[in-house]
Formats: C-alpha cells, structure tokens, sequence
C-alpha cells in the first residue's frame, strides 16, 4: 500500500508536484499518464527517494509505504530502495555479466552466502521469464545481450532484492513490440507478488496492464480511478480530451 | 560543376600533404636520433657511471633518478589526485566554490612547468627545508601533475551515465558502494590510460627539477630520499649546452635523447593497449 | 557498519580533496606573495647607500638614472635635474686617490678612520656620489644620502632593460622578455597554423578511418615527446639551418625557436580543431550535402563556421603552450635579454629567463623576487588563456 499525502516538489523555484495525494492498494498495477513534462515521472521518482539525487530539489509533504512516512528523517534510503525497487526507462546493465548483474543488488546488502545468491540468480531471472534464454551463458557480459533481454534482466535484478514495490519508469518505450508484449506480460505476472507503479506515454499499455490509472497534468494530479473507468467514463473534462485525443 | 570537383581535388590534396608533412616532422626527429642514438646505446651505456666529464661512460645514475623521480611523484599524486577527482565530481555540490576551484585546476594543470619549479623551489627547498632533495623534486613533480590526474578522473567519470548510478542507488545501494562497484570499474580505464601518460609526461619533464632536485654530476647512486639525483631530460640539457666538452658529449646526448623517446614511445603504446584491452573487457567478458 | 565505512571513505576524499585544494591555492599564493614583493622595494643592493655633498640638489634617483651614472652615461648632474656640475664617481676602493694609507690609519693602523674620510672627502667634492655600504656610513652636516626610487609596476612592465644583477642599480624591466616572448610565440603560431588546421580538417572530415588511426598516434607522440629532446634537436639541426639559410653570425634567434615552438604546439592544435569540427552535427553536413554541394563546399561553408569557436579556442590554447615553453626556447632562442628588431635575433622568453637566471638568484633577494613576478605573469597569461578559451566555447567541452 503506498499513500502520498499533500505532496509537493520543487525544483528551485519551479513547483514541479502541486499537493498530490493519492494512494495505490496493494499488489495491483497503477498506470500514470500524461503528457510530458506532468510531473508523472517525478512523481514516481519521489517513492524511492530518487529525486533525492537532484541538487536544488525540495519535497515537503508525505509519502507512506506500509504507513510509514518515507520522507521522516530518520528513514533509511538504502533500505527503502531495497523494499522498493525501480526499472528505468532506457535498460542500464551494468558492465559487469549477467549473473553479477543480478547479485549485484544482494552483494551491497550484505549478502556473502554464495549459494544462497545463485539460487535468488535463479529466481529473478525466472520471474523476469529470462532464465530460459541466458541460463548457459551467465558469465557472459550483460550488454551482450539485445534491448528487450537488457530490460528484462534490468528488471531481474530489481526482483532480486525482494523488493515489495516496483517502480517502472517508461520500461517499454525503447523496445520492440515483441519486447514490449513480453514486459507487459510479465507484469501481469508480477503484480501477484508486487505493488507496481508504472509511468507510460503508451495509452493502450496503461489500458492492457493496469487496474488503476492516475492522469497527471502540469504537476497536478487530475484524476486517479480504476483504469477501465478512466479510458471509459472519465470524470474530469481533461481527461477526457487527453485520453481521446491520445487514442482518436 | 566541373570548377566544383576541382577545387575540391585541389584543397584536399593541399591539406593532404600539408598533413604529411607534418608526419615526415616526426619521422625526421624520431630517424634523427633513433639513427644516431641507436650505435651508443648498449648495455654498458644503461648501466654504467657517466666518465672523464660525462663524455663517456653511461647515464645508470640519470636513468635511476629520473625512476625514483617518476615513482616518488606518482605515490603522491596519483591517490591524491584520483581521490580528489572523485570527490570533485561525486560529492562536491554545484557552487561557486566548485567552479572556482575548477578554473583553477584546469588552469594550473595548463601552467608552464618552470611556474612549478618557482613553487617547489621556494615551498619545498627552501621554506621547508627539504634542499635541493628527491622529496622536493618529487613533490615539484607530483604537483605538476597534480591538476592533471584531477581533471583525467573528474572527465573519466562524468563519462559515466547517470543512469547507471541511479540503476546501483535503485537497489539499495549506498552511494560508496556505487562509486567503487558501479562509477570506478567504468572509469577505470580511462584513469589508467590518464596515469600512464602522466608518468610520460613527468619522466620528460626537466624545468620543475631544475632547481629542486637535479645534480649536474652526481656519479652515484641516491641513498635516501634527500639526496640529490641525476635525471635524464637534464642530464640531456646539461651535455648539450653546458657540459665540459659540448662537441665530445654529442654521442652521449643522442643516447640519452633515444632513452627518453623510447620512454615516451613505450608508455604511448601501453597506454593505448591498456585502453583498449579494459574497454574491450567491460563490454564483453 | 555500512553507515561507518561510507563515512570514512567520505571523510578521506573529503580530506584528499582538500589537501588538493590548499596545494592550488598555495601555489597562487606563493607565486603572489614571492612575486608581489618586488614592487616597493628599492632596486639597490642590500644594506648600501649613496651619498653626496649637501648642496647638491638632488634627492632621488631612478634606477635607470643611477645605471646611467655609474656606467659613465651621464656625466653631469644636469640630466638628472640637479646643478650643472660634473659627476665624479666614487666607490670605497677609490678612497686611495684621494688619501694615503696613513691618513686613514687612525690610532692603532686598523682604518679606522676611513668612514669618517669618506663623508669628509663628499663634503668637499660638489659632484662626487659615493656608492658604500650603509654600516659605513658617518653622516656629517657637509653630506647627505640619496633616495632610489622603488621599483613600480609600470617601471617593471615599461622598463627597456633587463639587468638584474648590474650594479649599484639592478633594473627589472621585462619589456625585453615580453617582446622576446610574443615575438617567438607568435611567429610559432603563425608557422603552425596552417600545417594544424589543415590537418584537423583532414584527419576530421577526408582522411579515410585508416589514416585517421595512423595520424592520431603520430599527433600523440609528437605532444608526448620530451621539450629538451625538441631542444635538443632544435639546437642540433634547426639552429645550423637557420644559421646557414640566412648566413647569420649565430643561429640561435628567435626564429629557430619559433620553428622548434611551431612543432611543440601542433598537438595542441589538432587535437583541440579536430574535437570541434568532429562534434558538428551529423544532420547539418548532409543538409548542405543535399543540396548539391560538394564535400569541400560543405566543409568550408558549413563545418568550419560551425567549428570556428573551437578553431579559435585551438588557437589561443596553442599560444598559450608556445608562450609557456621553456627548455626547448632556452635551448634555441639565444637568449639576449634586448628588445628585438628582426625575428633573426638571439631573444629570451619570460620562461627562459626564470629557467636560466632562478639558479644564481639569492633566495628572496630582488632579483629572486622579480623572476617570481615574472612566474605570476606566465600564472596570469594562462588564467587568460582559459578563461578566454572557456568563453569562446561557452561552456562546451574543449578537449585539451
């Protein structure tokens, strides 16, 4: 369960979040769209504190994952990034091979059993249905392989760490269509174990893969409801007309 | 459109041969001394005294100070410098001060050298008292260089994407662990490659050492680090303008001109292999 | 026990990098410091003095003017704005033209009389300047000491003669070195550019990737390649060429070093004109390409206006390297400390000065002072250099 409370975020002076609150249940997939520049981004980037990293930005407000305030100050980082985990929009392998690729995430959290290591290896890389395709080739480095099995293992890699959060920023807009359909299945798949946000510029994705969907515009949240409301029989006038004219 | 093609075959082949002339410049001084040098230099000329007013004899004690030089720099200034570019770009916020200090690093690291023996002169021989010293010539020398490794890492790990490091962070990473499993195994070639042409560069190096470390004629061997020492690029500028007999050190001085070339020449080769063989080896294991 | 590790790898790079800044800004300050000192001081040698007769109007001197007198330039008092009155040198080893040994011996034949006949002897002569050391010095009512003016900022930029160590009165005027600087610098560049630019154009735009590959290490060797061993080989093969091509008395002018400089600075300038006409736009070149213009017409027309920024940083940077050179100039150029009038004269260059000159230098004497100076001046030409560059480019990266 992830809840924002009146959260805004500023970027110097520009206000790029304006009092968003909303909340996502447990183990379902909320889709945030709008047009760019929303603030849709942003505001996922606020649930695992990634903004943090931007010089010049000021959050006030609260975001609760399992009703504790992320943004307290005595909040760990490195543990809340651990419980949640993310996927960027353009796939970053790290030069290193695939199995060290995913054990990566366990090594810097203290994880010396090796067996226990391979095993996890195994299970994210199942998960990610990537397992069948790379289980030979291990040791093999990770940019060998092509855009959609980078994202894939990408997404491997943030499983492997057991998050209970998953974030995916845009994790299909640099691949194929085979690719994509394979990520978004795999979505269906993971929101079983998973809370998921995902931000896509894709209406017919937000509508294939989402229970709920959150309309994003100049850094207000407009409307957020179950996905088939929203694509059907939105509330807001808005909406309305970026959804049509997204789709029409 | 005829005039056309032809103005164009005219320029290209202008800059072409104004290109190769600029190759035959390095083939003439390479051929020049590689020819001449290439009769003097045995195995007694590398590891012999230099005799009757360095006319004869060898450079060994020019050669072991220009290594204790070269090495004392680097134990210096290599960590210094690697930790501070790290620091510089990690972890330094976006001020004034940054930029400042920027400005001044890059502008230092484009100093004429002889500003870096007025320094190490009047800091290390005589306001610390270390003399005319291997430490003070070594620290001149490690200054120098200094700004130099600064900027190679600064550069080497901005290269870095940043999403990389948001990929590591994402995973609970802290940004220590970031930094050394993550930014410096990318980087690292790039700061080995920077750290082999610094050595080049020190090991040529003759005004920082002028006056804070070179002996004119020092036929021994350094005992400690406040001797003085002998070191090849001076020891080229002494026996080609004020040695005791200019003329009948020439052949000397080609032997000790194709030292410092082939220094220089087998660090550039490393350097670039090195490069190579690390890049080649983070894309594809 | 993550939190502990990660706050001391912060703590040493903090420290390294702090170490790192005080050492540039120690370099500033004591380039400054050393050099700064200079200017104020009087450019007579320690712990001397000048005396004259009381009625001589005259109370101070330049250092120019007081060179003059002691080199026997001026002879009366009149061109340095005093009485017409012949000057009559002196200095403490004359005093036996003027008094025997006996005279001066005082009560125990120890001299010890001689201070006091020196003052005797200037309250008598009218035009007699004596040059002594001040512990010396007896003052009597009949004489009285002279002032030299101190050396100033516009006497140090503006001076014609560069004698540091002459005496009573060394002079420190850099316009020698400072002409003798750009004189060979700017020629260096102007030999080099062609050959540069054109071969950044080639290796950037016409070379096939082959010849790139085999241009960019012969660039690299030459940026590489130690400046004593250019020296060398200047001094050994550009020298006798000059020498015999313009049948000069010595080959060692400022145009042997200005060829040796042209070499050395080549790199910088290919290496920094390529980078900028390789960073144009892919899709601007083959716009004009579309259009029916040929390769060469896309490179003048389109790529080098798009590239010039770049060019021009590649040229002041080049300057910059040429102006700062050292061992190579001091091998080459000569190095005569006059203001020159052909390029075909022995010159000295400011690096080549303090590079020939700091060994001899008393550590904080005068002459040590201004070869700091002249080290803030080479400082200040580069803070120039890079500033300049970093506003052409406006921010872009500039490879060096």
């Amino acid at each position: 369960m992830i809840e924002s409370k009146n959260l805004n975020l500023y970027y110097g002076q520009y206000h790029a979040l304006k009092n968003i609150s909303l909340s996502m249940p447990a183990k379902t997939v909320t889709a945030l769209i709008g047009p760019s520049g929303c603030g849709k981004s942003t505001f996922l980037r606020t649930l695992n504190r990634m903004n943090d990293l931007i010089p010049g930005v000021k959050i006030d407000g609260e975001v609760l994952i399992d009703g504790k305030n992320i943004y307290k100050d005595k909040m760990d980082i490195d543990l809340l990034r651990k419980k949640v985990g993310m996927v960027f929009q353009k796939a970053n392998p790290f030069p290193k091979s695939i199995f060290e690729n995913i054990a990566y995430g366990l090594r810097v959290n203290g994880v010396r059993d090796e067996s226990f290591i391979k095993e996890r290896v195994e299970k994210s890389l199942k998960q990610a249905a990537l397992w069948g395709e790379v289980k030979d080739v291990l040791k093999k480095s990770a940019l060998a392989l092509s855009g959609g099995q980078q994202q894939r293992l990408c997404i491997a890699r943030a499983l492997a760490v057991e998050p209970q959060v998953l974030l995916m920023d845009e994790p299909a807009s640099a691949l194929d269509p085979i690719s994509t359909s394979k990520i978004e299945e795999l979505i269906h798949e993971l929101k079983k174990d998973f809370t998921i946000a995902i931000v896509t510029h894709n209406m017919q994705q937000a509508a294939r893969v989402s229970d709920y969907t959150a309309f994003f515009y100049l850094g207000e949240l407009v409307e957020l409801d179950e996905t088939k409301t929203i694509f059907i029989n939105p509330k807001k006038e808005q909406t309305q007309n970026y959804i049509t004219g997204r789709f029409g | 459109m005829k005039t056309k093609k032809i103005s164009e075959f005219i320029a290209f082949n202008i800059f072409r041969l104004l290109s190769l002339i600029i190759v035959l410049v390095l083939v003439a001084i390479l051929s020049f001394i590689v020819v001449r040098g290439a009769s003097v230099i045995n195995w007694e000329f590398l590891t012999a005294m230099p005799e009757e007013g360095m006319t004869k004899g060898g450079i060994f004690p020019a050669i072991v100070g220009t290594i204790c030089l070269v090495g004392g720099s680097m134990l210096f200034a290599f960590p210094l410098g690697v930790l501070s570019g790290i620091y510089m770009n990690e972890y330094m916020r976006a001020t004034w001060f940054k930029r400042f200090m920027k400005l001044m690093t890059n502008n230092l690291a484009g100093v004429p050298s002889i500003v870096f023996g007025l320094f190490g002169m009047s800091l290390f021989v005589n306001t610390l008292g270390f003399g005319d010293s291997i430490l003070a010539g070594s620290l001149t020398l490690g200054l120098l260089s200094l700004p130099v490794i600064i900027r190679t890492t600064e550069e080497a790990l901005k290269s870095i994407d940043n999403t990389y490091r948001e990929g590591s962070y994402a995973l609970g990473a802290t940004k220590l662990q970031t930094i050394r499993r993550v930014v410096l195994p990318m980087a690292y070639p790039n700061i080995i490659t920077g750290f082999i042409l610094s050595v080049g560069r020190v090991s040529g190096e003759t005004a920082p050492i002028l006056f804070t470390v070179a002996a004119y004629f020092l036929p021994k061997l350094p005992s400690g680090i406040f001797d003085q020492v002998m070191a090849l690029p001076y020891h080229l500028y002494v026996i080609t303008t004020s040695g005791t007999d200019v003329e009948a050190s020439r052949g000397m001085a080609y032997g000790t001109a194709l030292v410092l070339i082939m220094m220089v020449l087998v660090l550039n080769i490393t350097a670039t292999i090195v490069r190579k063989k690390l890049n080649k080896k983070l894309k594809v294991n | 026990m993550k939190k502990i590790y990660e706050k001391a790898a912060h703590a040493v790079l903090f420290a390294s990098s702090t170490v790192s800044i005080i050492t540039v800004l120690l370099i500033i300050l004591f380039l400054f410091r050393e050099g700064l000192g200079l200017f104020g001081q009087k450019p007579i040698e320690d712990g001397q003095v000048l005396l004259v007769n009381k009625s001589n109007p005259v109370n101070k001197l330049t250092s120019d003017e007081l060179k003059n007198i002691f080199d026997q330039e001026y002879t009366n008092w009149k061109t340095v704005g005093g009485s017409n009155d012949s000057i009559l040198l002196f200095r403490i080893d004359d005093i036996f033209n003027y008094y025997t040994e006996e005279e001066l011996a005082g009560v125990d034949t120890n001299m010890q009389l001689l201070n006091e006949k020196v003052s005797e002897l200037v309250g008598k002569q009218t035009g007699m300047v004596a040059f002594i050391p001040e512990k010396q010095l007896v003052l009597n009512d009949k004489v009285k000491t002279i002032e030299v003016e101190p050396v100033t900022v516009s006497g140090f930029f503006g001076g014609e003669l560069w004698f540091p160590t002459s005496q009573p009165a060394a002079q420190f005027g850099i316009l020698p070195l400072l002409s003798g600087t750009l004189w060979v610098s700017l020629l260096a560049i102007f030999i080099a550019l062609p050959f540069g630019l054109a071969t950044a154009v080639y290796m950037a735009e016409i070379a096939r990737p082959s010849v790139r590959n085999m241009l960019k290490p012969v660039v690299e060797l030459l940026s590489g390649i130690p400046s004593v061993v250019y020296g060398f080989f200047g001094l050994i093969v550009i020298v006798p060429l000059v020498q015999q091509l313009f049948s000069l008395p010595v080959g060692e002018t400022g145009l042997a070093g200005s060829i040796v400089l042209a070499i050395m600075a080549l790199p910088t300038i290919i290496t920094v004109a390529e980078d900028s006409i390789r960073n144009t736009p892919r899709s601007m070149k083959e716009a004009s390409l579309a259009l029916g213009a040929t390769h060469w017409q896309t490179i003048y027309r389109v790529i080098i206006p798009y590239a010039s920024s770049g060019i021009t940083a590649a040229v002041i940077l080049g300057i910059g390297r040429a102006i700062g050179e050292t061992m190579a100039v001091l091998m080459v150029t000569g190095n005569a400390a006059i203001i020159p009038h052909t390029i075909l004269q022995p010159m000295r260059t400011i690096p080549a000065t303090i590079a020939a000159e700091l060994g001899e230098a008393a550590k904080g004497g005068m002459h040590y002072k201004a070869l700091f100076a002249l080290g803030c001046i080479l400082f200040l030409i580069t803070l120039l250099v890079n500033i300049t560059v970093e506003f052409i480019s406006g921010g872009k990266r500039i490879k060096r």
